[in-house]
């Protein structure tokens, strides 16, 4: 019965996956620019389930990790975002944002240790 | 040429973020999800990076995308070793199935 349940959630895991990304194309001249919506779509989920996790999370360190995540995602959604606009000054704000949320996790464990911040 | 192992690289980074984040909403204990989370999340990010190296060349966003790689290896470990230090000294419980605890056997 367990091992039922692990392949119904195996099937339909794919199946949303595939639906996102491997949905026939409308014209093959623009596969590009659909492929990188298709992108949008799945990073936005992805970021619904970390929002899932910050929101249910049992102790502050999942919120904590949860937090990280989502700077992580947003530094590929920045990515991204660089391609089909052709700018380039987007790798700018990842590098930046990288930067940034390094920073701050250091600062939120050392807060949840329950030190100061020059200790 | 580029373009098609610019947008493979794409497909590969979005599949191990997508299970990365599954893992952080699907696995018991705060240990697990970082386990899980951080390698699938960094993982993925740089393939996506690498695909925007890919996709631009040798100019200035490709250099600098290289350099967002290196800087996220760097950092992302460290980050994931702070939070997991801060929650095992403010003695948040294993799961019950966890097999064996090296740093409490360490300090004594």
């Amino acid at each position: 019965m367990k091992r039922l349940r692990w392949f119904i959630g195996f099937i339909s895991i794919i199946a949303v996956f595939g639906f996102i990304i491997f949905l026939p194309f409308p014209s093959l001249l623009a596969w590009q620019s659909v492929l990188l919506e298709r992108a949008f779509f799945i990073l936005i989920l992805c970021a619904s389930l970390c929002l899932w996790r910050i929101l249910r999370g049992p102790t502050p360190p999942d919120r904590a990790a949860a937090i990280d995540i989502l700077g992580i995602l947003i530094i590929g959604f920045c990515a991204i975002l660089g391609i089909p606009t052709g700018r380039d000054w987007y790798i700018d704000i990842a590098i930046a944002w990288a930067l940034q949320s390094f920073i701050s996790i250091l600062a939120l464990g050392k807060y949840l240790e329950g030190k100061g911040f020059d200790e | 040429m580029n373009e098609i192992m610019s947008m493979v690289f794409i497909v590969i980074g979005l599949v191990f973020d997508f299970f990365g984040c599954l893992g952080l909403v699907r696995f018991p204990d705060v240990y697990n999800r970082l386990h899980s989370s951080i390698k699938c999340v960094t993982l993925g990010t740089s393939s996506i990076l690498l695909g925007l190296f890919f996709f631009k060349g040798f100019t200035a966003a490709g250099i600098k995308a290289l350099l967002c790689i290196v800087f996220l290896l760097l950092t992302a470990p460290v980050s994931a070793h702070v939070i997991a230090r801060s929650a095992h000294k403010t003695k948040v419980k294993l799961w019950e199935g966890s097999v064996c605890d090296q740093y409490t056997e360490d300090k004594g």
